[in-house]
C-alpha cells in the first residue's frame, strides 16, 4: 500500500515534475581523516628507518634478487610448494570421503591420520621424515624392492613427504566441510537416478563441493609457499636455503633476506590472482558474489548500476 | 478413465508395478508408517494425499529404497525393493545393485534437486551418460526430444538458477524420464511452486498419465487427483485410511478423517 502511495496519486508518469534531487552534506568522518594521518605517518617513521641505515647496503638487494642460486631457489620453491600442495589435496580428497563413510574401520583411519598429523608440528614432521633411516636404515617391500633408505630420503622426498602429508590432514577438514555443505537432496536426486556412492560423490558432491573448497585452498597454497621455506632443514635448496648458503660467505644477510621476501612476495601475488579464476570456473551456475579482484577492478571502471542486475 | 482401461493390460493376469504388504518404518522412536498395503497396476495413475507428517513422502521414499523399510514386503515389477529373497531368508542387496533397481524408478521431488553445476542439457544427460554409459548422440538426441516435451526446448543451455521453480521442475520431469523409467514417482511436484507456476507443471504430468506411464504421485492437487488419477489414496498418521477411485473418495468420503482432511483443503 505504501508503495503506490509514494509513486504518488497521478501515476502517469510524464504528469509528476522531476523529483529533487538529495544535495546533503556528507557526514563528516573526523576519525577516519585523523587515523589515516596517523597510519601514513607511522609508515613513513618506519620506512626511513630501513633506508636510512647505514648497516643496510640497498644497492645490493636488486642484483642479490637475481642471483642463480636465488632464481634455482624460487624455483625449488615452487616446485615443491606445489608437488607438496598436490599431495595435501589427494590425500585430503581421500581422507574426507573415508571420514564421512559409514565404515567405521576406514573413517577411524582418517580421523586417526587427521589427529597425528595435525597434532605434531610439521618442523618435527619434517625431521622425522629426514633421519627416518635412524629407525629403518633399508626400506624394503619383501620380495619386492630393498634400498637404503638415505638414499631414497632425499632432500625433496622428505620435503614432499613431511609437508604433503601435514597439508593433507588440514585439506581433509577443509574436503569434508565442503562435502556436508552439500543439500542432501543433491544425493538423493543422484540415487533416484541409479548413480552409486562414487559416482555420485565423483560427478554431482564433489563438483559443488569445490566452491567451498577452493578459497580456503587457495589460502592453504599460499601458506604452502611460505612453509616450504621449513624443508631447509632438511637441506633442500629452495628459496631460504638458497640464501643460507649465499649468506654463508658474505655479508649480505638482512639483504638476502629482504631479496628472498620479495620473492616470496611476487609468488604469493601471483598465485592470489589464479586463485581469482579458478574461483570463477567453479561458482558456475550460482549467483556468485563477487571476487576481491573483480571489486577492485570494479571500482577501476564502474559500470552503468543496473547493468548486471539480471 | 475408458481410454485408460483399452490400454492397460489385463489385471487378473499381470504383475502390478507396485505391490506392498504391511509396509513398516521407524525414524528412532517414531513409527512413519504403520503398515502399508497397496498395489499399482501397470500404467495407472496413484495420487496419495494426506496431511503433512501422514507418512505419504517416506513411502514413496521407500518405494526405491531411498528409506529402508523396516518390516512387511515391497515389490517393484516383482523384485523385492533392496533384498533378494532366497528360500526364506531375505539377503540386502549390494549398494550397486539397489542402484541397478533404482535405474527402472524415476523420481521427482519438492525442491526439484537439480544439479546446479550444470546446464539444462547436462542435467538430463548425466544420467544416461555416467549409469548406463549409453553413447553420447544417442542421449543427447532423447535429452533434447525430452526438453522439448516439456516445453523447455530453448533453455538447454541455461543453468537451472536461470530457470523458474515451474521450469526447473519440468526439467526435472524431463531428468527422470532420460533413464527410461519404467514407474515415475512425484514427491509433492508443485508444493514448492508459486501458484501461477502449478499449471506447466500438472500439464507435463498429465501428458505422461495419458501416455501410459505408471506414477505414484504424492501432491495436495485434489484437482489433478480427481482428473488424472485412476485411485486416491488418503493417508493420515501413517496408516491409509481410505482409498478408492478418486471421484468416490473426493466426493463422498466415507470416513471421518478423510472428510475432516478434504474440508480443510477443498
Amino acid at each position: 500500500m505504501t508503495d503506490t502511495a509514494s509513486r504518488g496519486p497521478t501515476g502517469g508518469p510524464s504528469a509528476v515534475p522531476e523529483p529533487e534531487a538529495v544535495k546533503a552534506i556528507p557526514v563528516r568522518n573526523y576519525g577516519r581523516w585523523v587515523a589515516a594521518v596517523l597510519a601514513v605517518g607511522l609508515f613513513a617513521v618506519v620506512v626511513t628507518a630501513f633506508g636510512r641505515s647505514d648497516q643496510i647496503t640497498w644497492e645490493a638487494v636488486p642484483s642479490l634478487l637475481t642471483r642463480d642460486t636465488i632464481l634455482l631457489g624460487a624455483g625449488y620453491t615452487l616446485l615443491i610448494s606445489v608437488t607438496a600442495m598436490v599431495l595435501g589435496i589427494v590425500l585430503g580428497v581421500v581422507a574426507a570421503v573415508m571420514r564421512l563413510s559409514p565404515n567405521p574401520v576406514t573413517s577411524s583411519i582418517a580421523a586417526f591420520y587427521v589427529w597425528f598429523f595435525r597434532g605434531t608440528p610439521v618442523l618435527v614432521q619434517l625431521l622425522l621424515w629426514y633421519n627416518l633411516s635412524l629407525a629403518f636404515p633399508t626400506l624394503t617391500i619383501p620380495g619386492i624392492y630393498s634400498a637404503d633408505m638415505n638414499a631414497v630420503m632425499t632432500p625433496f622426498v622428505a620435503a614432499l613427504l613431511g609437508l604433503g602429508i601435514n597439508e593433507g590432514a588440514y585439506m581433509a577438514e577443509i574436503v569434508r566441510a565442503g562435502i556436508l555443505s552439500i543439500d542432501p537432496g543433491q544425493v538423493d536426486a543422484a540415487n533416484a537416478l541409479g548413480m552409486d556412492g562414487r559416482l555420485t560423490m565423483r560427478r554431482i558432491v564433489l563438483p559443488q563441493a569445490m566452491r567451498v573448497i577452493i578459497p580456503p585452498t587457495g589460502n592453504e597454497y599460499i601458506n604452502m609457499l611460505k612453509t616450504s621455506s621449513l624443508a631447509s632443514v632438511v637441506q633442500f635448496p629452495e628459496l631460504l636455503k638458497a640464501h643460507d648458503n649465499i649468506a654463508a660467505g658474505s655479508l649480505a644477510v638482512f639483504e638476502g633476506l629482504m631479496a628472498i621476501s620479495i620473492w616470496y612476495l611476487v609468488l604469493t601475488t601471483v598465485f592470489s590472482i589464479g586463485q581469482h579464476f579458478l574461483e570463477r570456473r567453479f561458482a558456475r551456475g550460482t549467483d556468485r558474489r563477487r571476487t576481491l579482484i573483480e571489486r577492485l577492478l570494479a571500482n577501476i571502471a564502474p559500470k552503468r548500476v543496473g547493468a548486471q542486475t539480471r | 478413465m475408458m481410454s485408460r482401461d483399452m490400454t492397460s493390460p489385463d489385471m487378473t493376469g499381470a504383475e502390478p508395478t507396485v505391490r506392498a504388504e504391511q509396509v513398516r518404518k521407524s525414524f528412532g522412536r517414531l513409527e512413519v508408517l504403520k503398515g502399508i498395503d497397496l498395489q499399482v497396476e501397470q500404467g495407472d495413475v496413484m495420487c496419495v494425499i494426506g496431511p503433512s507428517g501422514s507418512g505419504k513422502s517416506t513411502f514413496l521414499r521407500c518405494i526405491n529404497h531411498l528409506e529402508k523399510i523396516d518390516a512387511g514386503r515391497l515389490w517393484v515389477n516383482g523384485h523385492l525393493v533392496g533384498y533378494r529373497q532366497k528360500g526364506d531368508k531375505i539377503y540386502e542387496l549390494r549398494a550397486k545393485e539397489v542402484a541397478a533397481q533404482r535405474r527402472e524408478i524415476g523420481m521427482v521431488f519438492q525442491r526439484f534437486n537439480l544439479f546446479p553445476h550444470m546446464t539444462t542439457l547436462e542435467n538430463v544427460m548425466e544420467a544416461p551418460l555416467k549409469v548406463r554409459r549409453e553413447p553420447k548422440a544417442t542421449v543427447r538426441e532423447r535429452a533434447l526430444t525430452l526438453l522439448d516435451r516439456v516445453g523447455l526446448a530453448d533453455k538447454v543451455d541455461t543453468y537451472p538458477a536461470q530457470l523458474s521453480g515451474g521450469q526447473q521442475q519440468r526439467v526435472a520431469i524431463a531428468r527422470a524420464l532420460a533413464m527410461q523409467p519404467k514407474l515415475m514417482l512425484f514427491d509433492e511436484p508443485t508444493s514448492a511452486l508459486d501458484p501461477e507456476l502449478v499449471g506447466e507443471v500438472l500439464d507435463v504430468m498429465r501428458q505422461l498419465a495419458l501416455d501410459g506411464m505408471t506414477m505414484v504421485v504424492v501432491t495436495h492437487e485434489m484437482g489433478f487427483a480427481r482428473e488424472v488419477g485412476d485411485s486416491l489414496v488418503f493417508m493420515d498418521d501413517g496408516a491409509i485410511v481410505e482409498q478408492g477411485s478418486p471421484r468416490d473418495v473426493l466426493s463422498s468420503p466415507r470416513h471421518s478423517r478423510t472428510r475432516e482432511f478434504l474440508s480443510k483443503v477443498l
